[in-house]
């Protein structure tokens, strides 16, 4: 034990679990207690529709301000988005949101609430996009051409 | 009282992406650079939120109501389409890019207003292209989704 669990704190795998414990929980509690689905996409496209619901804003601004609570406790933004360039930003958010909106949901979802639901729908859509976002980290990592196409572009 | 429980329910899921690692980018990279540095542990976050929001979705389909008492409709599980498998893949693309997707960005977007800014701008943008698209055609939507709650 004495090696085993500081190797995995340091790996992430006790935090990576203790937090979908929480996640899972909170999707679980949303369902029991709201009766409606923990996917994010889907309760922002409520909040921001002709007619929102006052749970969908609460939930929206309870995850807000986890990261704010976060940030008055001294904890930063990850330096991986800084590094980041706007226009690569924008093509991601236009991809994820139009994605999202089409397959019907994102990774709280389908890949959490959908998978806990035993849903078929969302096995396929997080096998999909696992795929899919494993090709594109492989082509934008590890394909050289990839990284002078995007400068080309003018998006790096 | 459930909107109370609500904003609780969306700071503990907060909680939850902060601890899990979900919200750092070089992260998510690093778990879905299966070819790089592979770093499995955000596995964990999926299977462990899985398995305890399980019987709470068994709850649910079996009684159709929440614990209030209220009926609750959950979405379709077995309609397969192609804009279920096109959605998911196009989604993919803008993960993989950059790390973000809709939850974790929305955490972070106060640490990192103008980067994460420009991203959830761009995510809300797409998402009511998406309804535009979706809308265009509305013999489509029950082909696609099956509910009218579109998006699960």
């Amino acid at each position: 034990m004495s090696v085993v669990v500081p190797a995995m704190l340091e790996n992430g795998f006790l935090q990576s679990a203790l937090g979908g414990v929480l996640i899972g929980g909170a999707a679980a509690g949303l369902l029991l207690i709201n009766g409606r689905i923990a996917g994010i996409s889907g309760l922002l496209t409520g909040a921001i529709s002709p007619k929102p619901q006052a749970f969908q804003w609460a939930f929206l601004l309870g995850l807000l301000a986890a990261g704010a609570i976060a940030g008055l406790s001294g904890r930063t933004a990850s330096v991986a988005l800084a590094a980041q360039t706007l226009p690569i930003l924008a093509a991601a958010g236009l991809l994820v949101g139009f994605g999202a909106c089409l397959g019907g949901g994102c990774t709280s979802g389908h890949g959490v609430c959908g998978l806990a639901n035993l849903s078929l729908r969302s096995l396929v859509a997080t096998v999909t996009f696992m795929t899919t976002a494993g090709l594109t980290v492989f082509v934008t990592r590890h394909l050289p051409g990839a990284r002078g196409a995007l400068k080309l572009a003018g998006l790096e | 009282m459930k909107i109370l429980a609500a904003a609780l329910l969306g700071l503990l899921f907060g909680a939850g992406l902060l601890l899990s690692g979900m919200t750092d980018p070089a992260r998510v990279i690093g778990f879905l650079d299966v070819a790089g540095a592979w770093n499995p542990a955000l596995a964990l976050v999926m299977g462990s939120a899985v398995v305890v929001a399980l019987p709470a979705f068994a709850f649910v389909r079996r009684t159709g109501k929440s614990i209030p008492g209220e009926p609750v409709r959950l979405p379709n599980r077995f309609n397969l389409t192609p804009a279920l498998v096109l959605g998911a893949a196009i989604f993919g693309v803008g993960w993989g890019l950059v790390g973000l997707c809709p939850g974790p960005s929305l955490v972070v977007l106060s640490l990192s207003p103008i980067h994460v800014g420009v991203f959830v701008a761009a995510l809300i943008v797409g998402l009511w292209i998406g309804g535009q698209v979706i809308a265009a055609d509305p013999n489509d939507v029950t082909i696609l989704h099956g509910t009218e709650d579109i998006i699960v």
